[in-house]
């Protein structure tokens, strides 16, 4: 079984289920909070965070890229902020290609979610408040338990894509093996190489088989949503 | 004492009222669209006002959050929480006099259900129990009955008539449905395109010819308090009040107890001499005390008869052909089955 796969493949996959894992944790607290705002916010410049959420959708994946290297590279004012406070820096490092996953699937998720969270009757909550409840325990006890299914199913897609990156990771962190070469990447690499076709072949079917399983345990968690709006 | 004054302004409409609620239950009456609903969302703090003043027995409570208000509140649509248990959406609030309140709505044996398998009326008590537990200082009842169908209805109310009984604390209870009104409310605010039109006692306010325009012809009518006197072999019950006895149909409560008899506007008849071969079982002596005469074809005539009163609505054409006038004795005969047992109790 091991031998179905190089070394250097194996490392690539595990590097990506590093980066897709560490990706998703770090951007749920985030991504859930700008999903509330969407959803539930009535305040100046939503349409600004809508816009700000999406772009990394529709924007060249290299100019995302570029604006993370320009940000976060080791000059960058965010990547000097960030090596200085919390000593972690993202420049060339496999933490910079959880960075670019992080902020390419962002999109997806805050979408998944978002929708859960206007799934929820609002009445519901505001139920809670008369019922002494303060808004934290309202988030806790209702909102949360109730939009569970959107986020786990925005996890899902944010990680699903983080596994798959690749114009952002390459052009912010570029190819290195064993530190941001992930599966994305790998498969480029040998597609470049003579005789690696065959293993890009299957490292193809793994991603898409990653790419299945999400999409698929997604779609039955967006379902479970509707059917509890139904009741 | 629940004091409220509060003022906000709608595309179209502004609402403005000033009241204030004693213990025991308060109707808000109006048409739907006459903001009875934005005052109490107001009242629960659920709704920003340009002014919405609120204090309870001296100590203000606007500015405060509903979660600070301590004010129970059941919704319309109940709004349970679907992902938890009928226990836990009761317990939801705290758990004051948690038996009580199970055994008082009869809610034993729904606490391990979830909300979606409930009936509407069960969602109901199930809401109604929860704001209870919460200890609230105030109850707040949103149209509780309107969702609901003539037989749930029918089944929440007595839940609702031994809640009242057993509380001291002010209710408001928002309707529209002047039955549901006479049944549970003491006292009564008619509220009119986002004006108080009439407050006072229910009694008083349903006895005066002048709130019919503003209570609505169907809605118009007096209520009757009496004792019941017992319960005859062909299934009528005989009432005694203050405006002499009455035969009304069906078992309405036990012999020696107290109840209300609505009598709508529109069931009563007047006639000049006292009427005799006519199947109509009810004959009262009573005085005119006041015509109101409205826009349309109807006159509204105040009654006073013993020492209660009595509403009737007539056409104008024939209080000029009877030449009705303020003084005059008359005698208004009243059709039994006109009574409804939903009009009693």
């Amino acid at each position: 079984m091991t031998d179905w796969l190089g070394p250097a493949e194996w490392t690539a996959l595990w590097l990506s289920l590093k980066v897709a894992f560490w990706a998703t944790l770090a951007s749920l607290p985030f991504g859930f909070a700008a999903a509330y705002a969407l959803a539930r916010g009535n305040f100046f410049g939503r349409q600004a965070l809508n816009v700000l959420v999406h772009l990394p959708l529709v924007m060249p994946p290299v100019v995302t890229g570029y604006l993370l290297l320009l940000g976060f590279g080791r000059s960058g004012p965010l990547g000097e902020l960030f090596e200085n406070l919390f000593g972690i820096i993202f420049a060339f490092r496999w933490t910079g290609a959880a960075l670019a996953a992080a902020i390419m699937g962002f999109p997806l998720m805050v979408r998944a979610i978002r929708l859960s969270l206007e799934a929820i009757d609002a009445g519901v909550e505001e139920a809670a408040a008369t019922l002494g409840a303060s808004n934290w325990r309202i988030l806790r006890t209702i909102t949360l338990p109730l939009a569970w299914p959107g986020i786990l199913a925005g996890a899902i897609l944010g990680f699903a894509k983080g596994m798959g990156e690749f114009g952002a990771t390459i052009t912010f962190v570029s190819n290195i093996p064993g530190e941001t070469q992930t599966l994305a990447l790998s498969i480029d690499t040998l597609l470049e190489i003579p005789g690696g076709e065959p293993l890009a072949l299957r490292l193809a079917l793994v991603s898409i088989a990653i790419a299945a399983v999400a999409l698929v345990t997604s779609e039955v968690l967006a379902q479970r949503v509707s059917k509890r709006r139904a009741s | 004492m629940l004091k409220v004054s509060v003022a906000k302004s709608f595309e179209g409409f502004s609402l403005d009222v000033d009241f204030e609620v004693p213990s025991g239950v308060t109707a808000i009456f109006g048409p739907s669209g006459s903001g009875k609903t934005s005052i109490i969302r107001a009242v629960a703090g659920l709704l920003a006002c340009d002014r919405a003043e609120v204090s309870l027995d001296g100590d203000v409570l606007s500015g405060l959050p509903p979660q600070k208000r301590n004010m129970g509140y059941v919704f319309q649509d109940a709004r349970l929480f679907p992902h938890m248990t009928v226990h836990k959406n009761l317990r939801y609030g705290g758990s004051h006099d948690e038996d009580a309140v199970i055994a008082v709505l009869g809610l034993g044996a729904l606490l391990e259900r979830h909300p979606a398998s409930l009936s509407g009326g069960e969602k109901q008590r199930v809401a109604l129990g929860r704001a209870l537990m919460s200890a609230p200082k105030v109850l707040l009842l949103d149209e509780p009955l309107s969702a609901l169908d003539g037989p749930r209805k029918a089944e929440v109310l007595p839940y609702l008539e031994a809640l009242r009984d057993q509380t001291s604390i002010p209710i408001l209870y928002v309707s529209h449905d002047m039955g549901e009104v006479a049944r549970m409310a003491s006292r009564i605010l008619v509220i009119d395109q986002g004006k108080v039109a009439l407050a006072g006692d229910v009694q008083d306010v349903l006895a005066d010819p002048a709130a019919v325009p503003f209570v609505g012809l169907s809605a118009a009518g007096a209520i009757l308090t009496g004792r019941v006197v017992g319960l005859a072999d062909d299934g009528l019950s005989k009432i005694e009040t203050g405006a002499g006895a009455l035969w009304v149909p069906g078992a309405v409560g036990r012999t020696g107890s107290h109840v209300r008899v609505r009598i709508p506007a529109q069931d009563v008849i007047l006639s000049r001499s006292a009427p005799k071969d006519m199947s109509a079982l009810n004959v009262l002596s009573v005085t005119i005390a006041a015509l109101e005469y409205g826009k349309g074809p109807g006159v509204a005539v105040a009654l006073q008869a013993g020492d209660a009163r009595l509403l009737a609505r007539v056409t104008k054409r024939s209080c000029e052909g009877m030449k009705l006038k303020q003084g005059d004795e008359v005698f208004a005969i009243l059709k039994a089955t006109a009574i409804a047992p939903s009009d009693v109790s």
